[in-house]
């Protein structure tokens, strides 16, 4: 029961960075990783800018193309080889993955009402045949999302920041995927909506059994969210391990600095700058 | 003498929906030397606050009748409110009030190096030569950490990175030695550890030039380690403000307590995280009574502040709260 939904091996992945044709310089963005994410697991990656983090949950989606390495999808369903995927097994590959993007007002298309939105993935995958069909689809899914329904016909601008995630996540979870990745998807809200949404999050992934891959910066929203964290520095996983023994016990002078640069809520503790 | 006064500042915008309040009646003072942090959502006016300690903002800007924000310089008060020249309001923008941006990147001119920015407002709010404006901008450099401050003078933003880019905002926003400090979101862009990098050196810089410092943020965490004492504003109304100790330990107005629930807590991993019920209302539709009545969970339906503004209730000495008297019994 807990094989791998997502294996890889010294998976790097890495982006031209100029030089001459011959000689081309190359930066590796995602440098040897390897990690298994269990089926239903709750994975939180952090680390700082630049760290790789969103570059990796890319190349699980191959959403970027994997310069070195193996990567493997298998849900005992289906089971696809990242590095090497025909156009049909991609399409299908992209019903199974999906996407939950950081910036609500970036990602929805503000001339489509919810309804549209929700839908579209939906039409393009032709995963429903009538109209009927895509709207009772579309309830149902705003409906698990705690949208209300009579916003449907509405268009994005009508709603806040935490609103907008919603529908940002309902329109991810339209297809039925597997296997979601949500980068940085509470980092532009409030703390009061992020907390909502987290929440959101978590239970969705209980009542629809997915796994989550859960990219962020924050080290105090992953240890509350995550089962597991894997921390990355400069491409490399640098420390994993479980939440509770990752945040109880540090092992990686990294993961250390990062624990106590966090600004802590009470006044008289002092957090250092490693 | 307090170093800022502000009394009954009320800021609203036109707009083609009609007239939108983005602050209403706030009121606070500032001493030198002393870090108060502005804590709130987005949408809860606070850096429309901040902004109107410039008139910063935009030409659709209506301020109260009654508004009034003091200055205390060295040379005597000056009423911001009555300023009305570009050439008059030289002597706050830059000169006694200086401003550092949430996103560093977006505040440098991109074309024009650094220490040729620096050098520009210097000589425009100083006496200083050029030359001399050049040493004070590489000492200032130097004094934020920035290493070999001399060449860093003469390169560009976009080859700074981050942390960099903020410190070198914060040298030149202190190279003209301003009174009064602005601060919006200065670290919100930036990852933990030059965050702490950050704070650990604003707060050096505050003993060493004492400064007051506005510091603005949706952080509570970040005020915890900063400042002396806060103001939580919601919907563009003082919620809370007192010692920033008292305030985030017995939170006394039910916002603040929400606030507070909704943050991850790092000591205590099972602690569940309680949302604020409800979203931000459209400014347009501002509740009557107490502005956050319609989300706070902890009133039973028909209570007074449905329809009565609170007033700020002294709880402790220094520490108010927008709550009627009669509930300070409750709280314990």
């Amino acid at each position: 029961m807990t094989a791998p939904l997502i294996k890889t091996e010294n998976l790097s992945v890495a982006f031209p960075i100029g030089g001459t044709v011959f000689n081309k310089q190359m930066l590796k963005a995602v440098d040897n990783v390897s990690i298994e994410i269990p089926q239903g697991a709750f994975v939180g990656v952090v680390g700082e800018s630049g760290s790789g983090k969103t570059t990796l949950g890319r190349s699980l989606l191959n959403a970027v193309s994997i310069t070195e390495g193996r990567a493997i999808y298998d849900d005992g369903e289906m089971r696809f080889d990242l590095t090497n995927m025909s156009k049909a097994e991609l399409k299908a590959y992209r019903r199974r993955a999906q996407l939950i993007f950081q910036d609500p007002y970036a990602a929805l298309s503000p001339r489509m009402t919810v309804r549209d939105i929700i839908a579209e993935p939906l039409e393009v995958m032709g995963l429903t045949k009538t109209r009927a069909e895509t709207d009772d689809r579309v309830r149902e899914i705003a409906g698990k999302c705690r949208l209300n329904l009579e916003h449907l016909r509405r268009y994005p601008h009508a709603f806040s920041g935490g609103q907008r995630q919603r529908i940002s996540i309902a329109r991810a979870l339209a297809c039925n995927p597997r296997f979601v990745v949500a980068d940085e998807c509470v980092a532009a809200l409030d703390v009061s909506i992020q907390a909502d949404i987290l929440n959101l999050l978590k239970s969705l992934q209980k009542d629809l059994g997915l796994t989550f891959m859960f990219i962020s910066h924050d080290l105090s929203v992953v240890a509350h969210t995550c089962d597991y964290v894997i921390v990355m520095h400069h491409g490399k996983i640098v420390e994993s391990a479980p939440t509770r023994e990752l945040f109880a016990n540090p092992k990686h002078a990294y993961t250390r600095n990062l624990l106590a640069a966090i600004p802590s809520l009470d006044p008289d503790h002092k957090s250092r700058t490693g | 003498m307090s170093l800022l006064d502000v009394r009954n500042l009320t800021v609203q915008f036109k707009t083609d929906e009609g007239l939108v309040t983005a602050v209403d009646d706030v009121s606070f003072t500032l001493n030198p030397g002393e870090v108060m942090g502005l804590v709130g959502e987005s949408g809860s006016g606070k850096s429309v606050t901040a902004k109107a300690l410039m008139k910063l903002n935009a030409g659709n800007t209506v301020y109260g009748g009654d508004s009034k924000i003091t200055l205390n310089l060295d040379d005597g008060p000056v009423d911001v409110m009555s300023l009305r020249r570009p050439r008059d309001m030289q002597v706050i923008r830059g000169g006694a009030v200086s401003m550092i941006f949430q996103e560093p990147m977006a505040s440098f001119a991109p074309a024009i190096s650094i220490g040729k920015q620096m050098v520009e407002q210097l000589l425009i709010h100083t006496s200083l030569s050029k030359k001399q404006a050049k040493e004070l901008s590489i000492e200032m450099l130097d004094r934020v950490g920035i290493t070999h401050p001399s060449q860093r003078f003469n390169q560009y933003a976009f080859e700074l990175s981050g942390g960099m880019r903020q410190r070198a905002m914060i040298a030149m926003a202190l190279s003209t030695k301003p009174k009064l400090l602005i601060a919006d979101e200065p670290t919100t862009a930036l990852d933990v550890t030059i965050q702490a990098q950050v704070i650990d050196l604003m707060k050096d810089l505050v003993a060493e030039f004492g400064m007051g410092i506005i510091f603005i943020t949706h952080d509570l965490s970040v005020v915890a380690q900063t400042a002396d004492k806060v103001a939580v504003m919601y919907l563009g109304r003082i919620m809370e403000s007192g010692p920033v100790r008292d305030v985030i330990r017995t939170p006394a107005h039910a916002y603040t307590r929400g606030l507070l629930n909704a943050l991850p807590k790092l000591d205590d991993l099972d602690a569940p995280l309680t949302p604020i019920p409800g979203d931000i209302p459209s400014p347009l539709e501002r509740p009557n009574g107490c502005v956050f009545h319609p989300r706070n969970a902890e009133l039973r339906p028909g209570s007074r502040y449905e329809t009565e503004r609170p007033p700020l209730t002294e709880v402790s000495p220094g520490h108010f709260a927008a709550i009627f008297p009669e509930d300070l019994a409750g709280l314990s």
